[in-house]
């Protein structure tokens, strides 16, 4: 899985396929890097990301309750209207903000 | 009944083959033409089906799940069998963010997911015989049909 940690902000590169099988890895990478490294925001990259379905969001939820402890945040970016739809249905948008680009 | 055709596979339980059997369903499913959005509802439904019957039905445990598509006109039906521990109360189990495994990082959206995904959904499930659940799309609703339109 790709990540990228600046100070106490952790970007998760998202895989093309979010479901239970991937989310494992990304709950169990994600983990220990946000102990290790004393990590306050996440940030969910969905750029690559062309399928989720509920697992996703579990993994999601999970990583709130970790750093929601030390007053953190989750954040998503590049979300494409597929995803962006998962995300709002599930309700995870109440915890997680969805950045939003200027439009062009 | 013209234009019906039917499918079937059989799969171990392990996590890898969720992605496998989306996919074959979703192959099955473009014999009836359907847009992007229906071959995502559809795939959604299906990974949470099989993820239940995985992670629930199973307990993780390597068994067998079955997976059948019917296509009947532009009907399209997905049923997600196991022979798992089957669910103690299902009206309960398909509440939205009701889950058994909160520690597991479940979100209890499976259910939620497969009924605002598909048109239609029953669960049959008796305790320590299995699960099985039944989903129905109708494929291109609302769709004109082209040579309806004037040219």
């Amino acid at each position: 899985m790709k990540y990228l940690i600046e100070e106490n902000c952790l970007t998760i590169f998202l895989p093309k396929e979010v479901d239970h099988h991937q989310a494992e890895e990304i709950r169990k990478t994600a983990d220990s890097v946000i102990g290790e490294h004393h990590i306050k925001y996440v940030i969910f990259d969905f750029a690559e990301t062309e399928f989720m379905d509920s697992s996703g969001i579990g993994a999601i939820m999970g990583r709130y309750r970790m750093i929601q402890l030390i007053g953190g945040e989750v954040w998503a970016v590049h979300t494409n209207p597929r995803i962006k739809k998962i995300l709002t249905f599930s309700g995870v948008t109440k915890i997680m903000k969805i950045y939003e680009e200027d439009e062009k | 009944m013209k234009n019906t055709n039917e499918m079937e596979i059989i799969f171990d339980s392990r996590s890898a083959n969720e992605r496998f059997a989306r996919v074959a369903v979703a192959a099955f499913l473009t014999q009836l033409n359907p847009t992007v959005e229906e071959v995502s509802d559809v795939k959604t439904a299906v990974s949470e089906a099989v993820t239940n019957a995985i992670i629930h039905g199973y307990d993780n445990e390597l068994q067998k799940i079955a997976v059948k598509c019917q296509i009947k006109g532009n009907v399209f039906v997905v049923i997600v069998k196991d022979d798992g521990v089957g669910i103690s109360d299902v009206e309960q189990a398909m509440l939205p963010m009701f889950t058994t495994k909160p520690d597991q990082d479940r979100s209890g959206m499976g259910f939620s997911f497969m009924e605002v995904f598909m048109d239609k959904i029953e669960v049959q499930s008796s305790l320590g015989e299995g699960t099985t659940v039944r989903m129905e799309k109708t494929i291109g609703k609302g769709r004109k049909v082209w040579n309806e339109q004037s040219l």
